[in-house]
């Protein structure tokens, strides 16, 4: 690197930029941060996002290695490129937190989500669910003579998809276990 | 000592020696009462009984800042921990190593509501780099050495260790902080040596270069600040620093251009908005500084060695981030730059350097004492002169106008002489704090510089200096008002100066001698020295009344919202110089 080369605001760890900052696109990134599974670590981790006005749309958390009492905690979360690079050093910051990857920028990854529809109805409505959910793949996990409960498990798109199409068909309720990711190939992350 | 079965009360009193505690600052209550049993039975660790649980904080603070060691405190739970919790945060803005021991109501009860409960660990989990709740004697002694480490390592800051009252009095086994699990926190210290010499190489060439350094240099220990002063002489650069940087590199060097930021000097501001290479050391380009972002220093390159990663980029984009301890990273700089031949552009830099002569010219400082009435600016002008050739002299100051005037009319010429809520503003912080700094160095000058408003937040600490014989001097100027309060009411808000009173103020005096202290007044500027003798030559704790203009402002000052090269000088330039955008911030 030579110096003469170092142009203003050329730094590629740049997260501030000083043109105008709302310039800047809003970006979906998904995070895995590895954690110790201790008391009050996910309070940390919630707290941060709160305290610090950050966004969270989806937030999974278990245990991974039982023996190592470690969690993989999964955010997805929304904000500029310098906001999004803040998120990464601040997680990076709490004691308990070992790890800390954007899959979203560290090459493909793999993004699940399980949802659980309760679906209401009877005739062609109940038919026409049935027939929507085969075309899905989606397992029926519950049963009666007026409704099902489907299991779904995709992209958050899809399931999202799925929602839009069970609504005029008598959707319930639906629970949804937020995303879990892995990036592709054989490296670990 | 390395496993031994004991009661985790007695293993607090064990752990704390072994981490090599002296003094601990706390109050009791019953969550700590088999805490406070063992400190009653040993004699190696000194217990400094404060007044009020936030006195106790502040007080491990200032011996934290003074000697580079970990503070410690000790209360109890529910309201001793609650007033802790703005001592915290104190500590957590201004990256201060302390560790607060708070007890708490037995395992099997909380959740209950139990009398005297609170959830430390949920309301201090925001206002602390780390925090823990010990439900087994076990797991006791290797909390409170993790506590420690991780209040030293990285970036300094305050932890907490919650413990429950049936932990204290269980047996468990001890662990000696030698044989405690290693912590897999493990900060960064060395920087890139890339970027490094990517810096080095700037340094060489750049025309127009300005060191900016903050608390860092100084958290990072004495030889950051040997090698900074090294660094500084060797290239000529000229070099300015925050309010928690100062003595990092001496004030009467003669590449100190004062402090920067709001209240900061004209030459300092003035050379941080036109350099070209600025070289943050240890420093957070924190609101004070920084004014309005986008007109920060427009034409720089700017590097920035910060041991926290998520103070790089956080505000100010730099050209050149290096994560790593400013200690370990200055060394690399020096070595990589003599290694190179020690070259400067020095042409251009003799030219920046009488750019700045000329701003200096402007004697932004100049004040001028007439009349009966001693102004702020001159009493510390005149306890500058008469306390500066002391061989250990510390100063505190509590939070406001006098903390700025501090800040610019006395010289720190080392580093851990400076003790000042910087990033939270804390009144009330400078007086327990000056206990603190006693307690470290029985046999040093200590004062506070206060304001009279912020004083009186924690005047009840009185008890505690006269307690421990601290001799500890107060410095007031008290000009009757909430200065800086009113200062802003003048500037933003139509000069109506709601509430920016000191209504009913005690007389001081007889508030010293009420506590069996010294009490001296004084109002009449041919009689100040004389009175601030009497002070220095006074054994106890002295309160120093000195009554100064009422309404005096403090300059410079950078309007909220605007750039550095914005500066008002004096009251003249003030009409409506702060826009309404300027108004919204604070
Ligand atoms: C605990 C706390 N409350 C309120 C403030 C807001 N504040 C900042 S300066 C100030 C006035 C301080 O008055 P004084 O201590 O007399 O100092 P002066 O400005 O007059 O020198 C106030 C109220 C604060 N910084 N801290
Ligand atoms: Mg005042």
């Amino acid at each position: 690197m030579s110096p003469l080369k170092i142009k203003k605001g050329s730094s590629s760890h740049s997260a501030y930029d000083l043109r105008d900052p709302h310039a800047e696109e809003i970006e979906r990134h998904t995070l895995a941060v590895v954690v110790d599974n201790e008391a009050g670590v996910l309070a940390r981790v919630v707290g941060l996002f709160s305290g610090r006005g950050y966004n969270i749309e989806s937030l999974t958390v278990a245990e991974i290695d039982h023996t190592g009492h470690r969690s993989r905690i999964t955010i997805v979360t929304t904000g500029t490129p310098s906001v999004i690079e803040q998120i990464k050093a601040q997680l990076g910051r709490i004691v308990p937190v070992h790890e800390v990857h954007d899959l979203t920028v560290e090459g493909p990854s793999v993004e699940r989500e399980l949802g659980l529809f309760k679906v209401a109805g009877t005739g062609d409505k109940r038919v026409e669910a049935l027939r929507l959910a085969d075309i899905f793949r989606v397992n029926v996990v519950d049963s009666t003579l007026e409704s099902f409960v489907f299991e779904i498990t995709g992209t958050p798109e899809k399931i999202d998809a799925f929602a839009e199409l069970m609504r005029p068909l008598g959707l319930l309720e639906v629970a949804r276990t937020g995303v879990a990711a892995l990036s592709r190939g054989d490296a670990s992350k | 000592m390395s496993k031994t079965q004991m009661t985790g009360a007695r293993m607090v009193v064990q752990a704390l020696k072994d981490q090599g505690v002296e003094v601990v600052f706390g109050y009791p209550g019953g969550a700590v009462l088999p805490i406070y049993d063992e400190i009653f039975q040993q004699n190696q660790i000194r217990h400094v009984l404060a007044r009020h649980e936030q006195g106790a904080v502040h007080a491990a603070e200032g011996y934290a800042r003074s000697t580079g060691k970990p503070g410690v405190c000790l209360v109890t739970s529910g309201p001793g921990a609650t007033n802790a919790v703005t001592g915290l945060t104190d500590a957590l803005m201004d990256s201060i190593p302390i560790v607060v021991l708070t007890g708490q109501v037995p395992t099997f009860m909380i959740g209950n509501d139990a009398f005297q409960e609170a959830d430390t660990v949920g309301i201090t989990r925001p206002c602390t780099k780390h925090n823990w709740l010990v439900r087994e004697t076990d797991k006791l002694a290797d909390t409170i050495h993790q506590a420690f480490h991780v209040a030293m390592k990285g970036r300094p800051g305050p932890v907490l260790v919650d413990i429950p009252k049936d932990v204290q009095f269980a047996n468990g086994t001890y662990v000696a902080p030698k044989s405690a699990k290693v912590s897999h926190y493990q900060p960064q210290v060395k920087g890139d040596i890339e970027t490094i010499t990517a810096l080095v190489e700037l340094m060489e060439t750049a025309k127009r270069p300005l060191f900016y350094t903050g608390g860092g240099v100084i958290n990072s220990g004495p030889a950051a600040s040997t090698l900074l002063r090294e660094l500084v002489e060797a290239t000529g650069f000229p070099i300015t620093s925050t309010l928690m940087g100062l003595g990092a590199y001496p004030a009467s060097g003669d590449k100190w251009l004062g402090m920067l930021g709001m209240h900061g000097l004209y030459e300092a501001n003035l050379a941080m908005h036109d350099c070209d290479l600025m070289i943050n050391i240890g420093a957070r380009f924190d609101d004070r500084i920084t004014g309005r972002v986008q007109d920060f220093s427009p034409g720089s390159i700017k590097a920035h060695v910060d041991i926290d990663p998520s103070s790089i980029n956080k505000i100010i984009r730099v050209e050149l981030p290096i994560i790593g301890d400013v200690g370990h990273v200055l060394e690399d700089m020096l070595r990589l730059w003599k290694s190179r031949g020690r070259k400067t552009d020095n042409a251009s830099v003799k030219r920046w350097w009488r750019q700045i002569e000329e701003w200096r010219a402007v004697d932004c400082l100049a004040f001028k004492q007439e009349g009966p009435v001693i102004k702020p600016q001159y009493a510390l002008a005149r306890l500058e002169a008469l306390t500066k050739d002391h061989p250990s002299r510390y100063i505190c100051t509590e939070v406001g106008q006098h903390q700025m005037w501090a800040a610019q009319y006395l010289n720190f010429d080392d580093p851990n002489r400076w003790m000042t809520s910087g990033g939270l503003g804390t009144m009330g912080y400078g007086f327990p704090a000056s206990i603190g700094v006693q307690m470290a160095h029985p046999d040093a000058l200590v004062i506070n510089v206060a304001g009279e408003a912020s004083w009186l937040m924690n005047m009840q600490e009185m008890g505690t200096a006269m307690q421990y014989r601290l001799p500890v001097k107060q410095f007031i100027l008290n000009n009757e008002r909430l200065g800086m309060v009113r200062q802003w009411q003048e500037l933003l808000h139509g000069e109506r100066y709601s509430e920016s009173w000191s209504e009913s103020l005690p007389d001081f005096v007889k508030l010293a001698e009420a506590f069996g202290a010294k009490g001296i007044l004084c109002s009449d500027p041919t009689e100040l020295d004389d009175a601030i003798m009497e002070m220095l030559n006074h054994e106890g704790p002295v309160i120093f009344d000195c009554l100064v203009a009422k309404h005096e402002n403090c300059y410079p000052m950078i309007p909220s919202g605007e750039p550095h090269n914005k500066m008002l000088l004096g009251d003249a330039s003030t009409k409506d110089a702060i826009g309404t955008k300027g108004a919204v911030m604070v």
